[in-house]
């Protein structure tokens, strides 16, 4: 009994305290990036590895995506005669859930798990030491360059995979399954907001971003630097974007379309 | 260096297309582009029931939009919906006895208020008022009066 009390005591006091040392990361990847400015190149090199290489699997998966809403909300919607809204059907639910959530989890999957990997091993080659001795602080040449490039590829990767969803959900509705091709986009601009919808999708995909690249660079940062280690950090990166980046969404979904 | 170039190419391709996908939804797949630099004025109809009109619902004249409804309120004092449209500058000619009437586009449709010209020679100005209108149709009030009316005839 008392084992387990110390062991639920130990536990509970583990997590809080990498809360705490997660949050005074944070703070010191914030501190950087104003000197982040001086040196564009490293920020260059990090939007890269981070946007431009996530680019594929975001634009293939929106394009299936967008189909497969259009397949599935057509024969829903035929069954009541509506299928001239199918448009805003799959306009809305890209642009307001599927765009920001399923790239927020592709991104953590795709560039989350790298960085975690690429910062574990750094840390377990003693590169970041081996920075530290030479008076170069790691979390500003190396960890805040990351931070800032997951903070900028994320909306522009949400906004690519709803955009590129919508194009494939017209050619699946109007294409294969005959829906007009005049209504099906001026029934979606006519119920698609741009504040309410898509500057709330920007928003989202903006914070999945930021909680995102900061799990991926904490767990790298803070890995055992031994290569189970670094590989355990790097399945705790994806389970933990995913979980924060569900959870988040339900909050937000809460805030923003709460009052309509 | 050659390398850092094709690079750079890259992420500006990536970045542009970014854009272009903000871009495509904000002026395709929204309503953005319906609002862009249109000036329009105001009018004003008082209702004795406004019905399930919302902000931003449509104005429509002989079937065209021509607007859009900016604001509901109650009135405290005479028990009224007053109803706040603002109409594009384009359409400024309405004649100051013009009805509005609210109505449903459809059987399940959104309701939507519709403007019916007068033969006023003078036209309404800037926060001008409709004098004349009709209230929305509530289904359940006309539903119980025919109800009402039929058992009524029954007896």
């Amino acid at each position: 009994m008392t084992a387990f009390l110390q062991y639920l005591g130990q536990s509970t006091r583990i997590s809080f305290t990498k809360l705490g040392r997660a949050s005074y990361f944070l703070l010191q990847i914030l501190a950087g990036v104003l000197s982040l400015l001086a040196r564009p190149r490293l920020l260059l090199k990090q939007l890269y590895s981070v946007g431009v290489l996530s680019f594929l699997i975001i634009t293939i998966s929106g394009l299936f995506v967008g189909m497969v809403l259009s397949l599935q909300g057509y024969y829903t919607l035929s069954d009541f005669g509506a299928e001239e809204t199918l448009g805003v059907m799959v306009a809305a639910s890209l642009v307001r859930e599927l765009g920001p959530v399923v790239s927020g989890l592709l991104f953590a999957g795709r560039a989350g798990s790298a960085l975690t990997a690429e910062i574990g091993l750094m840390k377990a080659t003693e590169q970041l030491s081996g920075m530290e001795m030479m008076a170069v602080d790691p979390i500003k040449r190396i960890v805040t360059p990351r931070f800032v490039a997951g903070l900028i590829s994320m909306p522009l990767l949400a906004a690519l995979f709803s955009a590129v969803g919508i194009i494939g959900g017209q050619m699946v509705g109007c294409g294969l399954l005959g829906v007009d091709d005049g209504a099906f986009w001026s029934q979606m601009q006519a119920g698609i907001d741009f504040r309410d919808d898509i500057l709330n999708g920007v928003i989202k995909s903006l914070v999945f971003g930021f909680v995102s690249s900061w799990i991926a660079l904490f767990e790298g940062y803070d890995a055992i630097p031994t290569s189970e280690g670094v590989s355990r950090a790097t399945t705790r990166t994806v389970v933990n974007s995913a979980f924060s980046i569900l959870g988040l969404d339900f909050i937000l979904t809460a805030l923003m379309f709460g009052e309509h | 260096m050659q390398h850092t170039s094709t690079q750079d190419t890259f992420v500006g391709l990536f970045v542009a297309s970014g854009i272009i996908g903000l871009f495509f939804l904000a002026m395709q797949v929204s309503n953005l582009s319906s609002f862009v630099s249109e000036d329009s004025y105001t009018i004003t109809a008082r209702f004795e029931n406004s019905g399930g009109l919302k902000i931003k619902s449509p104005v429509s004249a002989a079937g065209v939009k021509i607007g859009r409804v900016t604001a509901i309120n109650f009135d405290p004092k005479t028990f009224e919906s007053v109803v706040k449209m603002s109409i594009n500058s384009k359409y400024n000619a309405l004649p100051d006895d013009t009805t509005a009437s609210i109505f449903t586009a459809g059987l399940l449709g959104e309701q939507y208020v519709n403007l019916d010209a007068g033969g006023s020679d003078t036209p309404l100005k800037n926060d001008g008022t409709i004098e004349i209108t009709q209230s929305a149709i509530i289904l359940e009030k006309a539903l119980g009066q025919f109800l009402f009316k039929s058992a009524e005839e029954k007896k």
